[in-house]
C-alpha cells in the first residue's frame, strides 16, 4: 500500500490550523491513490482529541503518549518507526516550523526524498508529485520521488476540509527514542512576548519591518494606522528583535491575515512574511530599496524614504477623511 | 570547545538582483557571495569565544560547493574562523538537500566538533532544513531558528520562536544549531582580516577523503527528481512610484487608496 502519514501538531487541547490543512490534504491525496491516510500525534492527547482527526479524513491515528511535545527529533523517531512498521510511502506536513524540522530529520533517517515549501501536490501515475515555487516564487519546480517521499507544505498551502462526523481508530505506539532525541529539553513553551493585540479582525493593517530603522519607527506606523482606522502589524525580524509584540507578527510562526489593505513599510517581503498576507485585497509597499522582493507582488509600490513619506501620508489621509 | 560553522555561497542579492528583460524574471546569475544568514552563525561562534564562559579552541568554516565557494570560506575566515574546509567533488553535483546534508555530515564527522552552527536559511531559496538533516546523520540534538544562545559547560540554553510563541530549550553538547538573524549583529571584517584570510589554512577535500558513500550523493544518489519548471500564475504588475517630490507622492497614494474606497 502507498499510504500517507501526516503529523498533527496540537497545543492546549486544539490542533494547529496548518496541521489540519495537512491532514485534509493527506486524506484527499490518499483517496486519489486508493490508499489510506494516517496521522501521528505525540504527548498529552485525549482519546477524543485523537479520534477527532477522523473528521478530516484520516482512518487511523498513531499516538505516542510519552513523547515530549514541541521538539522535532522525538517525533522523527516516532514517524520513522510508524512508517517502517506500516509501510507508508509518504509523510506529509502542513506549513510550520516543526514540520520543517521533523520532515528534514525524517528524510535523513529514512534516506527519503524531501521537498519543502510545497504549494500543491498532484497524483500522477499512482504517485505523488510536489510543486514548489523557487527563486523568490519566479518559477515552480516539480519533485518526484525515487522511493519514499517527504512533503512539507508552505504555510497556508493546504486548506482544511469541512469536518465530517467520521472518527479515526486510535492506536497507541511505544517508541524507544534515539539517545540524541532526549538531549534537548523544553524548559518553557509558548511564551507570548509583549501585549496581546488582536489584529486579525482589522480591515486595514499598517505593517512595519526592519526598514523602520529603530523601535521608535513604529510610532509612524501607529499614527498612520490610526488615521486609516486600522491596526499595526510586524515582521518576524522586528518581533524577534523586541521592537513590537509577538501577537502582531505576520507570516511563518505568526498570524495569517487578508485585510482590505496591507500597507508594508520598510518590509523587504521575504517568502516567510509574504505567506502571511499575500491574500490581502490591496498591497501597498514603501521601501527605499527598489530591489526589495515585495515590489514584485505589491499593487502599489513606493520607492522612497518612509521617514519622509509616512508622516506626510498620515497628514494627507487625515485631511482627506476630514 | 570546537565549533564548526557551515557556510554557503549564494548569489549576491544586493549587487546582482535584477530582472532579466528577456524573460521578465529575476536574474540571479553573476556575482556570488557568502550567504548573509551565515554571517550570523560565524558571529555567534565569535561571541561564544569572546564570552569567556567556555574556552573555544577552534572555529572552523565548512562548505560544500564548486571552486568559487572558496570565496565564501575566505569571507568566513575574515569574519573570525581560524581555518576552513572545502568539500568539492564532481561526484557531488546535483545533490538534493538530503544528499548535501549527508555529505556535510561526513566532513563534520571527521572534524568531530562540539558545536555545529549554521544560518537559519539560505538566501538562494534552498533548504532551511539542512541543519536537521546534518544532525540526524551526526546523531546530535538539534534546534533551528535560535535567536538567543547561552553556552555553559557541556550545555546550551536556546530561545526561539515556534508555532505558539517563544520556546526555551536546553540542549546537551555536541549539538547542531541553526541561528536566526535576530541572534546578533554581525561585525564587519577589518581590512587586515580580509587581507589575511587567504593565508589561513584551507583544507580541500573530496568524496573519498571523508568517507562519503558515492551512491548516496550526486544526482544518482538523490531521492528527489527535480524538474519540469513552469512559471507561476501571473499576477498583473503593480504600479511603482519613485518618490521625488514627497507631497506629490503622497497625493498619488491618497488618490490610489481613495479610488479603491479604502479611505471611507
Amino acid at each position: 500500500m502507498s499510504g500517507i502519514l501526516v503529523f498533527a501538531l496540537h497545543y492546549e487541547g486544539a490542533y494547529n490550523k496548518n496541521s489540519l490543512g495537512g491532514v485534509s490534504e493527506a486524506a484527499k491525496l490518499a483517496g486519489e491513490l486508493g490508499a489510506e491516510a494516517h496521522a501521528v500525534v505525540v504527548g498529552d492527547v485525549s482519546d477524543e482529541l485523537a479520534a477527532q482527526l477522523g473528521n478530516h479524513g484520516v482512518t487511523k491515528v498513531f499516538r505516542a503518549k510519552d513523547v515530549p511535545e514541541g521538539l522535532a527529533q522525538p517525533v522523527v523517531d516516532v514517524m520513522a518507526k510508524v512508517m517502517d512498521d506500516n509501510g507508508h510511502d509518504y509523510a506529509l506536513f502542513g506549513g510550520g516550523l516543526l514540520g520543517f524540522e521533523i520532515g528534514a530529520g525524517l528524510a535523513a533517517r529514512l534516506n527519503a526524498g524531501v521537498t519543502m515549501e510545497v504549494t500543491k501536490v498532484n497524483v500522477v501515475d499512482g504517485k505523488l508529485e510536489a510543486e514548489r515555487p523557487i527563486h523568490g516564487d519566479s518559477s515552480i519546480s516539480t519533485s518526484k520521488y525515487k522511493d519514499r517521499g517527504i512533503i512539507i507544505g508552505r504555510l497556508n498551502a493546504f486548506e482544511t476540509a469541512p469536518p465530517s462526523d467520521a472518527s479515526a481508530e486510535v492506536e497507541d505506539v511505544d517508541v524507544e527514542l534515539s539517545p540524541f532525541s532526549t538531549k534537548a529539553t523544553m524548559v518553557q513553551r509558548g511564551e507570548a512576548r509583549g501585549e496581546d493585540i488582536d489584529i486579525e479582525g482589522a480591515d486595514i493593517l499598517v505593517a512595519g519591518g526592519r526598514g523602520l530603522g529603530k523601535p521608535e519607527g513604529f510610532e509612524l506606523c501607529e499614527e498612520l494606522a490610526e488615521a486609516l482606522g486600522g491596526a499595526v502589524a510586524a515582521t518576524r525580524a522586528v518581533v524577534d528583535a523586541g521592537w513590537y509584540p509577538y501577537s502582531t507578527q505576520i507570516g511563518q510562526t505568526g498570524k495569517t491575515v487578508s485585510p482590505k489593505l496591507y500597507l508594508a513599510a520598510g518590509i523587504s517581503g521575504a517568502i516567510q512574511h509574504k505567506v502571511g498576507f499575500q491574500s490581502s485585497e490591496n498591497i501597498v509597499a514603501i521601501n527605499k530599496d527598489s530591489n526589495a522582493p515585495i515590489f514584485e507582488y505589491s499593487d502599489l509600490g513606493i520607492v522612497g524614504d518612509l521617514n519622509k513619506i509616512l508622516p506626510k501620508l498620515t497628514q494627507a489621509v487625515k485631511a482627506k477623511k476630514g | 570547545l570546537k565549533i564548526c560553522v557551515l557556510v554557503k555561497e549564494v548569489p549576491d542579492a544586493a549587487v546582482e538582483k535584477r530582472i532579466n528583460p528577456a524573460t521578465g524574471r529575476m536574474d540571479r546569475g553573476g556575482e556570488r557571495n557568502l550567504n548573509p544568514y551565515d554571517t550570523h552563525a560565524i558571529e555567534a561562534a565569535m561571541q561564544v569565544r569572546e564570552g569567556g564562559v567556555v574556552e573555544v579552541d577552534e572555529i572552523v568554516a565548512v562548505t560544500m560547493g564548486p571552486e568559487t565557494s572558496v570565496r565564501a570560506l575566505h569571507k568566513a575566515v575574515s569574519l573570525g574562523a581560524d581555518r576552513s574546509v572545502h568539500l568539492s567533488d564532481d561526484a557531488l553535483a546535483g545533490s538534493d538537500v538530503a544528499a548535501t546534508g549527508y555529505a556535510l555530515a561526513k566532513v563534520l564527522e571527521r572534524e568531530s566538533p562540539d558545536l555545529v552552527l549554521l544560518g537559519q536559511q539560505s538566501d538562494d531559496g534552498e533548504c532551511y532544513t539542512i541543519g536537521a538533516v546534518v544532525a540526524d546523520h551526526l546523531k546530535m540534538p538539534s534546534l533551528t531558528q535560535v535567536i538567543k544562545m547561552d553556552v555553559t559547560e557541556g550545555k546550551l540554553r536556546c530561545e526561539r520562536q515556534a508555532e505558539y510563541g517563544y520556546d526555551t530549550v536546553e540542549i546537551e553538547l555536541p549539538a547542531v544549531i541553526s541561528v536566526g538573524d535576530a541572534i546578533n549583529e554581525p561585525r564587519y571584517p577589518s581590512l587586515k582580516a580580509i587581507m589575511g584570510a587567504k593565508k589561513k589554512p584551507l583544507d580541500a577535500v573530496g568524496v573519498g577523503d571523508v568517507g562519503i558513500d558515492g551512491t548516496m550523493v550526486g544526482e544518482a544518489g538523490s531521492k528527489v527528481i527535480c524538474g519540469e519548471f513552469k512559471p507561476p500564475p501571473q499576477k498583473a504588475a503593480g504600479e511603482i512610484i519613485e518618490d521625488e517630490d514627497t507631497n506629490e507622492t503622497v497625493q498619488k497614494i491618497v488618490a490610489w487608496l481613495d479610488e479603491r474606497k479604502l479611505l471611507a
